[in-house]
């Protein structure tokens, strides 16, 4: 058997050792065992080659860096100095290394904890729907609404107010509108959240989802005329007859998205703010 | 017309509909004339402060027969009529928010506020009012309004009031509607109101 194997691997142009216990008859062939026994035709001792390692591809999406820049710091369409503007960026640089404000949109649900000496243990907690950003730079405000015990209730919280002390995202989403407050208009059901519902993971390389939901209203009268082009609300589901969507868009004003001067281009003050944010 | 002894729901409430309405009594009177004197007038008064009622009878009959030449105009106009923002004053409609059977069992009329214990006329949250309730007159406190306060205290959807009695004790036993903790800021007097409140917003 092993003058066979000898034979074979003779035939293949490697050298084989005879063992000595080959001799035994019926024994086991060991010299299949290559490894240690394969030599190159120069007589060097081949080195161990290890199996190639699996390639690995990522499947997922490319990170794309995306960078949210919030709406505060953008400074408004004005005559004022902006060296006020670059004072206030630097304040509210120097809260948000204490504080960790997230990125958030209108039609995300947050959940507020603020310092209040007049609550039991020192601190009030809120969880609502944000349908409102305003406000520019320090005085920057958001407006938390949610309904509770039947009562819609509504907060209006200012992003850098030192009474502050936490602002988590509970679920991260954006809506068909920038403001939300036509909520007050419609039915209850859609402003109602459970104050102690958990965070809706969010991957940060994920888009913001879109929530295209078109809420139902209550019977008119309304506290604003939502109909009216004005407003330009996409997120209600109008049961109205036809005969008041027409007249109401009697308020259109059609040559405001031509209008040049209200146009405001923003890229390039974002660009230079992003620098100063960075340094 | 609203369906008789049902207590208006938070919301539903329907703001005061109609032509402009000659006459010193009617405080939305003002609210409803498009005419720019009558608002800065009103803004003069604000500013100036106390308006006594004989000083308002006055000018307003010196002005009725202005009003109605105005009104007469007026009538031809569209009026936005928006729901009131404000906060609590004489003859708003109010809802009361605790279990007592005065505030819940039905009438044909909603509680209406009839006087505001209060330098100027409007009250906000923690300030006492007079309320005609089912034809009889009851103090209450409010503990909620439409109107934006300011920042980090809550907005309500419903001007929400709670019933006391002359001595400051509530005359229900729960509040099951949240109210605004910056009641406790305002003093001892409404510790009672606190303590049957369930909910502290």
């Amino acid at each position: 058997m092993a003058a066979s194997c000898g034979r074979f691997l003779e035939r293949a142009g490697v050298r084989v050792l005879a063992r000595a216990s080959a001799a035994r008859p019926g024994a086991l062939c060991r010299c299949f065992s290559s490894s240690g026994l394969l030599r190159t035709n120069d007589g060097e001792p081949t080195k161990f080659q290890p199996p190639p390692k699996p390639v690995v591809t990522d499947q997922r999406k490319e990170v794309v860096e995306s960078r949210f820049l919030s709406p505060e710091f953008i400074p408004p369409r004005g005559r004022t100095d902006p060296f006020k503007f670059y004072i206030e960026r630097i304040d509210m640089k120097r809260r948000r290394k204490v504080l960790n404000i997230p990125e958030f949109y209108v039609g995300s649900i947050l959940s507020v904890t603020t310092a209040d000496p007049y609550a039991n243990d020192k601190t009030s907690h809120f969880v609502g729907i944000c349908i409102q950003r305003g406000g520019k730079g320090l005085g920057a405000t958001f407006v938390l609404r949610n309904v509770i015990e039947g009562q819609g209730v509504e907060f209006c919280y200012e992003l850098y107010n030192p009474r502050i002390l936490e602002i988590k995202v509970l679920k991260l989403e954006k809506r068909l509108d920038d403001n939300l407050m036509y909520l007050r208009d419609a039915l209850p059901e859609y402003s109602t959240f459970d104050v102690n519902m958990k965070p809706v993971p969010h991957s940060p390389n994920d888009e913001i989802p879109v929530n295209k939901l078109k809420v139902k209203m209550k019977p008119k009268p309304w506290t604003k005329r939502w109909e009216r082009p004005k407003f330009n609300i996409q997120g209600i589901h109008f049961e109205l007859p036809e005969k008041i969507m027409e007249k109401a868009q009697k308020w259109s004003k059609p040559w405001q998205e031509f209008d040049m001067l209200r146009e405001y281009d923003t890229s390039k003050l974002e660009r230079e703010i992003w620098k100063e944010m960075e340094s | 017309m609203r369906a008789g002894g049902i207590a208006p729901e938070p919301g539903s409430l329907r703001p005061f509909v109609g032509r402009p309405q000659p006459g010193w009594g009617n405080p939305n009177r003002w609210k409803l004339c498009g005419f720019s004197y009558e608002r800065n007038r009103l803004n003069l008064c604000k500013k100036i402060g106390l308006v006594t009622r004989i000083s308002m009878a006055f000018l307003s009959r010196r002005l009725g027969l202005l009003l109605t030449q105005v009104n007469r105009v007026i009538e031809q106009r569209h009026f936005s009529i928006s729901g009131s923002c404000s906060a609590i004053q004489k003859l708003t409609r109010v809802r009361v928010v605790d279990n007592s059977t005065l505030g819940n069992t039905p009438y044909h009329r909603p509680p209406k506020c009839i006087h505001v214990y209060n330098k100027s006329g409007v009250g906000k949250v923690g300030d006492k009012i007079l309320l005609a309730i089912k034809g009889e007159k009851k103090k209450a406190v409010i503990v909620g309004h439409r109107r934006p306060g300011p920042c980090m205290t809550p907005r309500f959807d419903s001007n929400n009031v709670v019933l006391i009695e002359e001595n400051g004790n509530p005359t229900g036993t729960r509040i099951k509607i949240p109210i605004p903790l910056i009641l406790r800021k305002k003093g001892g007097e409404f510790s009672k109101v606190l303590a049957i409140a369930q909910n502290l917003v």
